[in-house]
């Protein structure tokens, strides 16, 4: 019976070892923390990526998982975009375009119906678009269902195990060489976030991917209102169905990963820029006291692109970045990464655009070129 | 070398200030500090956030007021000569020079590490009423004092019940406590001093209670070996207590409980700076890794990834209650301010402003091997009052002691109690080492506008208890910022500078990640930096 050892206990690996139980097929997945406990679980929770191949299979998904898991994910449909100024709606209706021409629907919004669905807002907005797709979801609580899924249904997760290497016969990986030993293996997935490049390389493979911190803020609770998955202004984020505003944007901060750990992400002064946003989206409730920030650490690919592919050289590898935006597509990224493991394509999703190989002709330098590389202040001329 | 203009790469804040040395906390050892440093020719400010504003204290931050204080407080001119009345060396502080802030909140601290390379130096968030602002620093003493330890009891969650701390501010430094009448729960050093402020206010004490034992109080009726079996009113009208096996079930009218069975180091900006912590039960919990001059070790700013030249950490150092209470010095504030003292010299001779050879000193208070070991009275009373199941432990999030057990979903989300049946910290255990972070991801204990302040100690020792372990192998929960709730008017309002403006994206703004799939990734790279300000248009 074919064995899966999925590297990296985020959403991705995840949910791919999820899918791969309702197959049948045997999955170890190997977290060096805890599950859920890197970007995975530290991110928005939106799910509205309309550019994705994944995304309509993701809509599809997502009404389903509290039932498919069996534990809840505080999963909500639909978002509401709002434009405070014209520049800003029109940069909103860009995007509502593309989800259009798949055959999604949006409702535009005055002011006064914007507002009825988001009391918080003022007078002054310009207006807004409902979604009638997307929606947003509890990225820890999804996280701990992803993984008592896998176990109610007889998978493994190993947590407190880091891979560290390969072992390799016949142009095939072998064994994932663990800190607590080797664990055999028909196929591998790779999906390790921001460490997949590490990893790949141990494999003589490069996964170009650069990693960065990213932060949001959270308030305390307050009333409900109609549609949590409100945001707009240059800020992504929801109110979360406890009623917190929790919301993150502006700038990240390119890092290194020199070694297997994840360093912890603080945060920085963004975290008050990201405040001020917030403020200006939703004055009304101007006295909302933050209580919290956290960061999390993501991985991009030059193009911003992920990376779902199932190589030829080793043939039994399977490489998964979702570049940093894939907690929402996670149901679909799943099934996918889940197909490429047995049967070596995705057959609901056109993957094409999300090859290794488009990076073949990549500079060796690719990240100072674009300046995905940390930053250092340079300090007083004296210092 | 490009840059990435999204990206935190050259965006300065306002910077409004360079202290040479910042002191957190103005406390018999911050002020001491303070004044120490500025007589060595240290240029100082000094930050309290007292008077803190009276809705802060409605919610129980920084201390448990539990609703006793009176309208006084809301006041905050009449709230800030309270205060320099209360701690007349504030006074030799100003004389010295010494840049105090009043009402001012130490909310954050950024330093450079592994995943911040970005900043000019070490910089500290501060924030009054109104807004929010940085000043960057070379070193800082952290004073930040002690807080309340939230110890759960039938009742603990009605108006009226406070803590140690939460009485003594309330006694004396805003004078304006509405209450008449307390039991005093702890009979320590803690509830000691209770009793004492008590006293000196003219409040009357009914009784002193403990699960355990009672320290020599006269004239005060003494309740040893006695629990909390309950409290009546809406607010606290009386108590009920009773032995550990029921017997001699008592009921002793009161106004207020005040919570004194210990109190807490205050380490979140410890935290926040990267610095090592340890937990010691001896010294009230987690306390900062310190050298023998007080020195905190800062892993953040040598971790992995940050090395060679441009980086630099600031000098800190920990002085009084935050670095490990004691009973001696819950006794005699004296010891702090030699603590601050102490901490003074070690700052300005790193600085290089008094000779090597001046005598700075260990850090500690009192000796450890003197000190009993704190934790198990936390255990002692957690065991004495863990027979009710729907005890609340997280008051904000309404978090049972079941719901903890049980690792169970908040009560606003319906879910399958079928599923869950099976699962709780033991089943958690198994999978791997328990961590309370991961149990308030889970269960939301610790996550409410508290900020944990109330039920971090307990969660712990209730994780410890049920795995059977030691409590300081459950691993801390991290504190972040805002260290003090902060409305979103007052972090907005500060002025952003263009760059930080010009380049705002909601996600790095990689212009390919926006484009549909079947569409061809557009040559060149480019970003999308068109979310301007909605509201300046
Ligand atoms: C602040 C923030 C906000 C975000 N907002 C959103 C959003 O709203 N919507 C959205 O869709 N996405 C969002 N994202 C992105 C999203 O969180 C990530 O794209 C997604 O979680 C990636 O999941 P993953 O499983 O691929 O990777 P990760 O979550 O990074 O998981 C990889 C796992 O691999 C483990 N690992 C690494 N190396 C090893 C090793 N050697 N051995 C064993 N295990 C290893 C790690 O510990 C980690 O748990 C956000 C991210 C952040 C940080």
């Amino acid at each position: 019976m074919t064995h899966v050892v999925i590297i990296g206990g985020g959403a991705t690996g995840l949910s791919a070892a999820f899918w791969l139980r309702r197959e049948g097929v045997a999955v170890t997945v190997v977290e060096k923390g805890i599950v859920g406990w890197e970007a995975s679980g530290r991110n928005g929770g939106g799910a509205t990526h309309a550019v994705s191949p994944l995304f309509a299979e993701e809509q599809r998904l997502w009404p389903l998982m509290d039932e498919l898991l069996g534990y809840p994910t505080e999963y909500q449909r639909q978002r509401v975009r709002i434009g405070l100024s014209r520049a800003q709606l029109d940069l909103i209706l860009e995007g509502v375009a593309i989800a259009r021409r798949q055959g999604f629907i949006a409702h535009e919004l005055d002011n006064r119906a914007l507002r009825e669905l988001v009391p918080f807002v003022s007078e002054r907005a310009a207006g807004g678009v409902l979604l009638e797709y997307g929606g947003h979801a509890n990225p820890q609580r999804t996280l701990q269902a992803y993984a008592w899924a896998v176990q109610d249904s007889g998978g493994v997760i190993q947590q407190h195990t880091a891979v560290g290497g390969f072992e390799t016969a016949g142009g095939r990986i072998t064994a994932v060489r663990t800190d607590q030993g080797l664990i055999g293996c028909d196929v591998v997935v790779l999906a390790a976030g921001p460490h997949t490049a590490q990893l790949a390389a141990k494999l003589g493979i490069r996964v170009p991917v650069a990693a960065a911190r990213a932060e949001m803020v959270v308030t305390e609770p307050l009333a409900l209102i109609r549609f949590g998955g409100a945001d707009g202004n240059g800020v992504y984020g929801r109110q979360t169905l406890r009623g917190n505003l929790a919301y993150g944007g502006g700038a990240h901060e390119w890092i290194d990963l020199p070694d297997a750990t994840t360093p912890r992400p603080v945060n920085s002064p963004v975290m008050q820029s990201v405040a001020k946003r917030v403020h200006e989206l939703f004055p009304r409730v101007a006295h909302a006291r933050v209580i919290r920030s956290w960061a999390g650490v993501v991985e991009n690919t030059p193009d911003g692109r992920p990376i779902l592919d199932r190589l030829s050289g080793p043939d039994n590898l399977v490489v998964a970045s979702m570049s940093s935006v894939g907690f929402g597509l996670s149901p679909a990224s799943g099934r996918a990464v889940a197909q490429l493991a047995t049967i070596g394509r995705c057959d609901f999703a056109d993957l094409s655009q999300l090859r290794l190989s488009r990076f073949d002709g990549l500079a060796a330098d690719w990240q100072h070129q674009m300046g995905w590389v940390p930053w250092v202040h340079p300090k007083e001329a004296a210092a | 070398m490009a840059l990435d203009p999204t990206s935190i790469a050259g965006k300065e804040y306002a910077w409004e200030a360079h202290v040479p040395l910042v002191v957190v906390g103005a406390g018999p050892a911050g002020i001491a500090a303070a004044l120490e440093a500025a007589g060595l020719g240290m240029q100082v400010m000094l930050v309290d956030e007292h008077p803190v504003a009276s809705a802060l204290m409605g919610i129980d931050v920084p201390w448990m007021f539990g609703e006793r204080m009176g309208a006084a407080v809301q006041n905050q001119g009449r709230m800030i000569e309270r205060v320099v009345a209360a701690r007349p060396e504030l006074q030799a502080a100003f004389e010295a020079g010494v840049d105090v802030r009043l009402g001012v909140y130490a909310w954050s601290a950024f330093v450079e590490g592994p995943t911040s390379r970005a900043l000019p130096g070490p910089v500290l968030g501060l924030a009054d009423e109104t807004r929010a602002w940085f000043v960057r620093f070379d070193r800082m003493i952290v004073a930040a004092g002690g807080r309340d330890l939230g110890l759960a009891f039938p009742g603990w969650d009605r108006p009226g019940v406070m803590g140690a701390r939460g009485f003594a501010a309330a006694v004396g430094l805003y004078g304006a406590f509405s209450g008449r009448r307390i039991v005093v729960l702890g009979g320590g050093a803690a509830g000691a001093e209770v009793v004492r402020a008590a006293r000196a206010a003219g409040v009357e004490v009914a009784g002193i209670v403990d699960v355990g034992v009672v320290e020599g109080m006269a004239d005060v009726p003494v309740y040893a070996g006695y629990r909390v079996s309950g409290v009546e009113g809406a607010e606290v009208e009386a108590v009920r207590i009773a032995r550990g096996d029921g017997s001699g079930a008592l009921r002793i009218a009161c106004d207020t409980v005040v919570l004194a069975v210990d109190v807490v180091p205050v380490v979140e900006m410890f935290d926040l700076l990267g610095c090592a912590l340890r937990f010691d039960g001896t010294r009230g919990g987690w306390v900062p890794v310190l050298d023998r001059e007080g020195r905190c070790s800062q892993a953040g700013v040598s971790g992995p990834g940050v090395s060679g030249p441009g980086v630099s950490g600031p000098g800190v150092y920990a002085a009084g209650d935050c670095a490990g209470v004691s009973d001696a010095a819950l006794a005699d504030p004296g010891l702090a301010a030699a603590a601050g003292r102490k901490a003074a010299r070690a700052a300005a001779r790193d600085a290089g402003l008094v000779a090597p050879e001046v005598e700075v000193g260990p850090a500690e208070m009192a000796p450890a091997a003197m000190e009993p070991d704190r934790d198990l009275w936390r255990r002692a009373w957690l065991g004495a009052h863990m027979g009710a199941p729907d005890l609340p432990i997280c008051r904000c999030e309404e978090v049972s002691l079941a719901d903890i057990a049980g690792v169970r979903p908040p009560r606003y989300l319906d879910y399958d109690a079928a599923k869950f049946a099976d699962r709780d910290v033991r089943t958690l255990a198994a999978e791997g080492p328990l961590n309370q972070d991961q149990i308030k991801r889970l269960t939301r204990a610790g996550m409410g506008a508290c900020q944990g302040r109330r039920c971090r100690e307990q969660v712990q020792a209730i994780l410890a208890m049920s795995g059977n372990q030691a409590t300081g192998s459950v691993p801390m929960p991290s504190h972040r910022a805002p260290l003090r709730p902060l409305p979103l008017s007052v972090l907005a309002a500060f002025e952003e500078s263009d760059a930080v403006k010009d380049n705002w994206t909601a996600w790095f703004g990689i212009a390919a990640q926006w484009t549909p799939h079947w569409e061809k990734v557009p040559d060149g790279l480019r970003y999308e930096t068109r979310w301007k300000p909605g509201v300046e248009e």
